[in-house]
């Protein structure tokens, strides 16, 4: 158990009052980006982090993780109450979370939104803890190939999630990709679809869209709707946190399910933001009312918010043990280590153990910490709703510009982030669905690369994707996910025959 | 008397730094921000220098104003780069280079030159290593060199970062050397090319030193030979038994390659010398940290100054040279 020995330890650097105070300090600050969209932890860090250079190392990094854990929480909250996801892993938690608000249910929301949070983190922490140097060596099998098998399974999780036809998710779904391939092509060093102008070099970036699409979009029908938010006569109910607890505990099939699900793509590095999503459908697919999701069904705040925090965490794991990032906060950090003159890589935690362990002790406190912070502060985000539209609407405005210009500094991507404003609109008046295409979106990049260059070691051979176990058994697992809606069709007319 | 004394020599020293700061006034200083370029993404090299850059000016108290790192990576780094075309004559505004200076508008025809900008510093230069899995059978460059000779082309896979930029033109100056093809394989950063390596997905990488430093020492990649015509002068052991100028250069293993990365500082077109002297003097004034120091001996860069014509000169050779190389490789915008 030298582990705990080592916890201890690690608890007894963290405990410091000092170190207590960066906690509860970075905690804050990270709520606070999380929920401004656009503005997200990597960015978060990345202006905060020179600022850390004249502290100690370990209280720095501490802090610094703090600001990670506090931007995770903050993303669900613009998310539940406006249906603008503060971060792109939130943009699951709308689909249930906001018609929740809507209903007069956003207490409920937000506090099964932060408790699944924690429950995701502690148990990607529990992981870091006891089995970093397997899951590290696990980490390292995920070639190429693997990459992709991991991206098929988040898209075939996620087919047939949505009611409306096919055809129009297809068609969503393309336009997903196409919007994902505008800018450099990473296989071939050239530009694609860019017709010579500058601003689209960078290509359509996947937060400017959901701010857009999401939170203008929504404001637009807002405003058709005659100026008011439905939310707006929700009682506020101290007592909120604790019954909203005891129902929670009902669906701890779906939390275990979600953790395993966000650990696995933390590590691997899939990232959040496929973990959420994937999370989500699995959720839906597991359900007996399969109906109720997006409507407001709880679990379908449970899942993706659980997945998230679970890879958000674990995507420590691998940059570490390893020197890569799970997520482009971790990259940052990274960055943050190498400065502070600590090499990460598998001898990081036999070289400084005062430091890792210290990270690690303060990750199960700042997550205390955040969590206790963020259940006080429930009513008061739930009270937020109770302002008229003529106010909170113009603000919401200012905000969700704000954030599309902190993404690149970029005037265009605020104009841009008006057009899919109107988009998002036009999209839900003929209900055409918006989460395929964000999904293409976000994932259609990473699965195209993973693709080719897979393609490209195989010299053009699909064997690839059954050359072993690991990566056949996700592609076989991806198809039957991909068949799974068409078998109750098949078994009724089978029957009809007989 | 000791007191006085002391407060005597303070009313000296204080006397003498008025005057040496009415001196300085006269010279240009930044008056706002300035905002430092990063051509790529977050957590790469040229990103991780810059933070690095802005942690030392900060915490040195080098410059009254504030250093901001901002990426704008877009487009292989042309979104940067025509940024700072576009900025005439504004000295709140300096980039940081890598060989995307020279690649990205030769590959992509965007419209851009190195002699659109005003050439500030060189800060270093970033070496090339041939890595190989510590598994793998090679013990030195000339095995690994022989048995792609001996095996039928595209036997071999080799990872690295970005398509058409110095990872793959190294690669095809392997091929060159070799007359075997070598799969090449781009990724999207440094740290998953070596990544890539020590899962075994592929069979040799050029990452630079840094990139890798943490997995050699962990005993999972073998160097096998530096792309530079001379050893690193680091002599402090990196693993139990070598350190990085016991790696030998690619040439006396029989492939004759040479290559080193740019890491140098840009300043928009149109500002004055008074300004570029600023930020010379500047990068003069971090080079001299011991931070520096201990960084530029964790990433075994090889450590050249050059500044004003000379800088200028070394640049335009390098676009020379790298014309030359994309053209035989064929990766020169049509």
């Amino acid at each position: 158990m030298d582990e705990l020995n080592n916890l201890m330890h690690g608890f007894s650097v963290a405990m410091t009052l000092p170190n207590l105070g960066f906690m509860v300090l970075g905690v804050t600050l990270g709520i606070l980006i999380g929920v401004l969209p656009g503005l997200g932890g990597a960015n978060g860090i990345a202006i905060l982090l020179p600022l850390t250079f004249s502290m100690d190392q370990t209280s720095a990094i501490i802090m610094l993780s703090c600001i990670y854990w506090g931007a995770l929480f903050g993303g669900a909250i613009t998310s539940i109450l406006f249906n603008i996801p503060g971060e792109p892993w939130s943009v699951a938690t709308t689909f249930d979370g906001y018609p929740m608000a809507q209903q007069g249910r956003a207490g409920a929301a937000l506090t099964a939104a932060f408790t699944s949070s924690f429950v995701g983190a502690f148990f990607a922490v529990l992981l870091i803890t006891f089995l970093a140097p397997l899951v590290a060596r696990f980490a390292l099998k995920f070639g190429a190939a693997e990459m992709f098998a991991v991206q098929m399974l988040t898209f075939c999780s996620f087919v047939g999630m949505s009611k409306e036809p096919p055809a129009k998710t297809l068609a969503v779904m393309a336009l997903g990709f196409a919007l994902a391939a505008v800018g450099m092509d990473t296989v071939t060093g050239t530009l694609r679809m860019t017709y010579g102008v500058t601003e689209l070099l960078k290509g359509f970036d996947f937060l400017i869209a959901v701010i857009g699409l999401f939170g203008i979009g929504e404001i637009l029908l807002t405003m058709e709707e005659g100026l008011a938010f439905k939310g707006k006569s929700a009682k506020i109910q101290l007592d909120v946190v604790l019954k909203t607890w005891a129902e929670l505990l009902r669906y701890w099939k779906t939390s275990i399910r979600s953790v395993l699900v966000g650990c696995w793509m933390g590590v691997t590095p899939g990232g959040a933001t496929p973990a959420s999503f994937m999370a989500y459908g699995l959720a839906r697919r597991g359900a007996k009312d399969k109906d109720s999701f997006g409507k407001g069904n709880i679990e379908g705040v449970v899942a993706p918010e659980t997945a998230a925090h679970a890879a958000g965490t674990s995507a420590l794991l691998p940059m570490l043990t390893l020197g890569i990032p799970g997520s482009p906060t971790a990259a940052v950090l990274l960055g943050g280590l190498l400065i502070w003159g600590l090499q990460p890589g598998p001898l990081l935690f036999t070289e400084k153990p005062d430091f890792v362990w210290g990270l690690i002790a303060s990750m199960y406190l700042g997550n205390i910490v955040g969590l206790i912070i963020v259940l006080t502060t429930v009513p008061w985000w739930a009270a937020i709703l109770r302002i008229p539209f003529s106010v909170i609407g113009p603000i919401i405005i200012v905000i969700c510009a704000i954030g599309a210009y902190t993404v690149h500094s970029s005037i265009f991507d605020v104009v841009m982030m008006l057009v899919f404003g109107v988009f998002g609109y036009l999209f839900k008046k003929l209900r055409y669905p918006l989460a395929p295409l964000v999904l293409a979106l976000v994932l259609g990049d990473m699965a195209e690369s993973s693709f080719r260059q897979s393609m490209l070691l195989s010299q053009g051979s699909l064997d690839i994707f059954w050359a072993n176990p690991l990566v056949g058994g996700l592609m076989t697992l991806s198809f039957v996910m991909l068949l799974w809606p068409i078998v109750p069709v098949l078994k009724h007319r089978l029957r009809r025959r007989t | 008397m000791i007191e006085f004394k002391n407060w005597a020599a303070r009313a000296l020293v204080s006397a003498v730094a008025a005057i040496g700061l009415t001196g300085a006034a006269h010279a240009w200083e930044p008056t706002k921000p300035v905002e430092f370029v990063v051509p790529a993404g977050t957590g790469g090299g040229a990103d991780q220098m810059a933070r690095f850059i802005q942690g030392i000016v900060a915490k040195n108290k080098l410059m009254e104003q504030p250093l901001v790192v901002v990426n704008k990576s877009g487009g292989a780094g042309a979104e940067g780069f025509l940024e700072l075309k576009g900025a005439k004559g504004n000295p709140h505004k300096i980039i940081i280079t890598l060989s995307n200076l020279f690649t990205t508008p030769l590959a992509t025809g965007v419209p851009f030159n190195w002699r659109d900008l005003t050439p500030g510093a060189m800060l270093a230069l970033d070496q090339f290593v041939l890595w190989v899995n510590a598994d793998a059978p090679y013990k030195t460059a000339k095995e690994y060199i022989d048995d792609i000779k001996a095996k039928p082309a595209s036997t071999f896979k080799m990872a690295g970062t970005g398509s058409k930029q110095e990872d793959q033109i190294i690669t095809a100056m392997i091929d060159k050397a070799t007359g075997k093809k070598i799969i090449y394989v781009p990724f999207k950063g440094g740290g998953d090319v070596a990544v890539q390596l020590v899962g075994g997905h592929v069979n040799s990488t050029v990452n630079n030193p840094i990139e890798a430093e943490a997995h050699w020492r962990g005993g999972k990649l073998r160097p096998l030979c530096i792309m530079d015509t001379e050893r690193l002068a680091y002599t402090d052991k990196v693993t139990d038994t070598q350190s990085w100028a016991d790696i030998p250069t690619c040439k006396s293993a029989g492939v004759p390659i040479e290559y080193l990365m740019l890491r140098g500082i840009f300043l928009a077109p149109g500002v004055t010398q008074e300004q570029v002297d600023f930020y010379v003097n500047l990068f003069k004034k971090v080079r001299e940290t011991p931070e520096w120091a201990d960084f530029m001996k964790k990433g075994a860069f090889k450590q050249t100054f050059m500044s004003g014509k000379e800088f200028a000169d070394w640049v335009s050779k390098t676009e020379a040279m790298h014309y030359g190389l994309m053209k035989d490789a064929g990766f020169l915008a049509k």
